[in-house]
């Protein structure tokens, strides 16, 4: 089976800052695979680079087996590919609907309805505050919006970059929860970035280790768990 | 105290400092404002240069007029900080009962701007004079609903609006000298010229943001201003273009001599010089309508909708794949089109155009109507324009203090609401009913 997302000794970054060294890793159909890094690991930078900004200086990058690196960012996008970034990024003085609407700007044909109601259906609190202002809602509604706002363009691979952050423990666990449903119901394959290891590769089938730019460790969520590795490097300081 | 009671709602605030404190706290920060006044007054006021009777130059000190502005400086800090109840003031974004009472006028002032402004030829007491500020403010409404869609809706600040007021009124003015071009053919013609350079300046700035956007179309609105100075062979350079073409209505011309084929002769009036300023007028407000009607109907559509998140997060777009590049470039192009179509509209009224007509105080003018209206506000860029246009002229007589007392009132406007008259945004689209949402507490987006 052909890998849906497969990343191929890419190298990237920004000036002279070298944010990606040679980076390799792959997704199948299905999956949920979880990257996991430090502070200015390059995790971000990977998921940008994989959207086509930066563009990578090395390596190639194939999306469901036809190779897209160096499209143009907003043609790679109508490829069945959807982020929601770090930060969230929501437009605050639109409002939620507005907000949502503007996922499915990359959606080329069709009517938006349908996805609309998987992400009421995924997220109901969503559906109760559509005419609020998006930058009013709570930091876990926010997260909500974003995701959902991903999922309006009906996406066969979702980018999630750190959705955890800055989120209380309870709603961190309300929104895998739903990465989760989303994938065993609807299949979707999932790329997550977080700095949150111990809930990110429990919920993950496969796991990746970024390090200053490199993937160090790969293997299934648990067993990278399991690791004294992992453990002392992602997990100390009153992790759960 | 009686000062602290009445700051409103802001000002119950649990930490309140005790009345004493509060006026040592105010007394320090109208010291700390006086001592930044003298800084400025020292130099600016106090000292002054004359011609001395030698012929060189004399130094004259003013130390009275500085010590007077100082004390005027210190008073009103002091005064406002009591007033307001904290150090500074702490601005009205909150939504409070007086943002409603705003709303719901609003909603009724744009039907009632739009009669008022239909019928005034015919009200009585309108003449000459007051359709011709008509036309003037008119004139800027439009510039600033067209500048509006680059800066208020694209958030693309734009220092250099101007390069395309005059694009529009060189190119009729050119294609009239030259070719012996109708009205009517050159206004399309002039904004599709402007939309051009926009285009032109879009693609230089495409990476540019915020303040290094500003300084670019700065620098462009001024390059476009030299050239037409400079390439005196071709635009007539600094004494500009005499002789522009009147419109015609249709056809017919308007003319004195009231014969056959002038518009009184064909319609049986009597000729008057007014025919042609209500003529104008209807012009210009036709043009102006049709830059709101385009904007608010674009506004509703994908495109619209991508301009107000471009304005609110770049990178998110990106990461939604909206086409960032044709999304700006839409936006300076339809923007610099409603400036090439004011520009024509312009050399046709004044028959006269000059590069003088188009220096960067009339860009800052427009942007100050675009910002004081509230940024993405069609009825408050209405009304900016209609208070600060309509004011130069009304507070005429004051003479040099004119710009003082509007600096002033800006400054006021943008402290006590500082996302312009009206701050508040309405969904373009909605499911079920539709709640407009205010400005308050969320930052620009970054
Ligand atoms: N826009 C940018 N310009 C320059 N350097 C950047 C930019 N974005 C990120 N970087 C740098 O690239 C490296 C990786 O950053 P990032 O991908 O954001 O890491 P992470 O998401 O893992 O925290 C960091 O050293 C960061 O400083
Ligand atoms: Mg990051």
């Amino acid at each position: 089976m052909t890998p849906l997302l497969e990343v191929d000794r890419v190298s990237a970054g920004y000036g002279a800052v070298q944010a990606l060294a040679e980076v390799s890793l792959h997704v199948m159909p299905g999956e949920i695979v979880t990257l996991i890094g430090a502070n200015g690991a390059g995790k971000s930078t990977l998921l940008m680079t994989i959207c086509g900004d930066p563009k990578p200086r090395m390596g190639r990058i194939l999306l469901g087996g036809e190779d897209i690196t160096g499209e143009a960012t907003h043609l790679t996008m109508r490829r069945g590919l959807a982020q929601s970034p770090e930060g969230r990024r929501i437009f605050p003085r639109m409002s939620v609907y507005e907000n949502l609407l503007m996922g499915a700007e990359a959606l080329v044909k069709g009517d938006p309805k349908p996805q609309l109601e998987q992400v009421f259906t995924l997220f109901p609190r969503l559906k109760e505050r559509l005419a609020q202002r998006g930058g009013t809602l709570s930091g876990g509604e926010q997260q909500m919006l974003a995701i959902g706002r991903a999922l309006m363009s009906k996406p066969k691979l979702l980018l999630l970059d750190e959705p955890s952050l800055g989120l209380a423990p309870l709603v961190v666990r309300q929104i895998f929860g739903a990465i989760r449903a989303l994938n065993a119901e609807t299949g979707l394959t999932v790329l997550l970035v977080e700095q949150n290891a111990n809930q990110a590769l429990r919920l993950a089938h496969r796991g990746y280790v970024l390090v200053n730019g490199r993937i160090t460790m790969e293997g299934e969520g648990l067993a990278l768990l399991a690791r004294p590795e992992i453990r002392d490097a992602y997990l100390g300081g009153g992790h759960g | 105290m009686s000062a602290s009671d009445r700051g409103g709602p802001q000002a119950r605030d649990v930490n309140r400092p005790r009345p004493s404190s509060r006026l040592q706290l105010a007394l320090k920060d109208a010291l700390v404002a006086t001592a930044v006044a003298a800084a400025l007054f020292v130099p600016l006021v106090a000292l002054r240069t004359d011609i001395g009777a030698g012929g060189g130059l004399a130094l004259r000190f003013r130390w009275k007029e500085a010590a007077i502005l100082c004390g005027l400086v210190f008073l009103g800090r002091l005064a406002l900080v009591l007033w307001t109840g904290r150090r500074g003031l702490r601005p009205s974004t909150a939504p409070g009962p007086w943002t409603d009472r705003l709303q719901q006028a609003g909603r009724l002032a744009a039907p009632a701007f739009l009669a008022v402004a239909l019928v005034l030829p015919a009200i009585p007491g309108i003449d000459r004079y007051e359709l011709d500020l008509g036309i003037l403010v008119l004139t800027y409404v439009m510039l600033g609903w067209g500048l509006n869609i680059v800066v208020g809706l694209a958030g693309l600040l734009d220092l250099g609006y101007v390069a395309f007021y005059a694009v529009g009124a060189y190119s009729y003015a050119l294609l009239a000298q030259y070719f012996g071009l109708s009205f009517w053919i050159c206004l399309p013609l002039a904004g599709i010229f402007a939309a051009f350079w926009g285009i032109l300046l879009g693609f230089p700035v495409l990476r540019l943001r915020g303040d290094y956007l500003a300084i670019v179309t700065l620098a462009f609105g001024e390059i476009i201003r030299v050239v037409l100075i400079n390439w005196a062979s071709f635009t007539g350079g600094p004494n500009g273009i005499t002789g522009i073409p009147r419109p015609s209505f249709f056809g017919l011309p308007f003319s004195m001599a009231g014969g056959e084929g002038t518009f009184a002769g064909f319609f049986g009036l009597e000729p008057s010089v007014s025919h042609r300023v209500i003529f104008l007028y209807y012009l210009i407000l036709g043009l102006a309508l049709l830059t709101n009607w385009v904007t608010i109907r674009l506004r509703r559509q994908p495109l619209g909708r991508a301009w107000e998140a471009l304005r609110e997060d770049e990178i998110a777009c990106r990461a939604l794949g909206i086409n960032v590049t044709t999304t700006k470039l839409s936006a300076f192009a339809l923007g610099a089109m409603f400036g090439g179509f004011a520009g024509a509209f312009f050399a046709t009224r004044q028959a006269f155009i000059s590069p003088e007509s188009f220096t960067f105080i009339e860009s800052a003018i427009i942007l100050a109507i675009v910002v004081l209206g509230g940024l993405g506000s069609q009825i408050g860029v209405a009304v900016a324009a209609l208070v600060l246009i309509g004011g130069f002229e009304v507070f005429r007589g004051l003479e040099e203090w004119r710009m003082l007392v509007f600096g002033g009132a800006m400054v006021v406007i943008m402290v006590l609401r500082p996302r312009g008259l009206v701050g508040t945004r309405t969904p373009s689209i909605a499911l079920g009913k539709k709640r407009t949402i205010s400005g308050d507490l969320v930052g620009e987006g970054r």
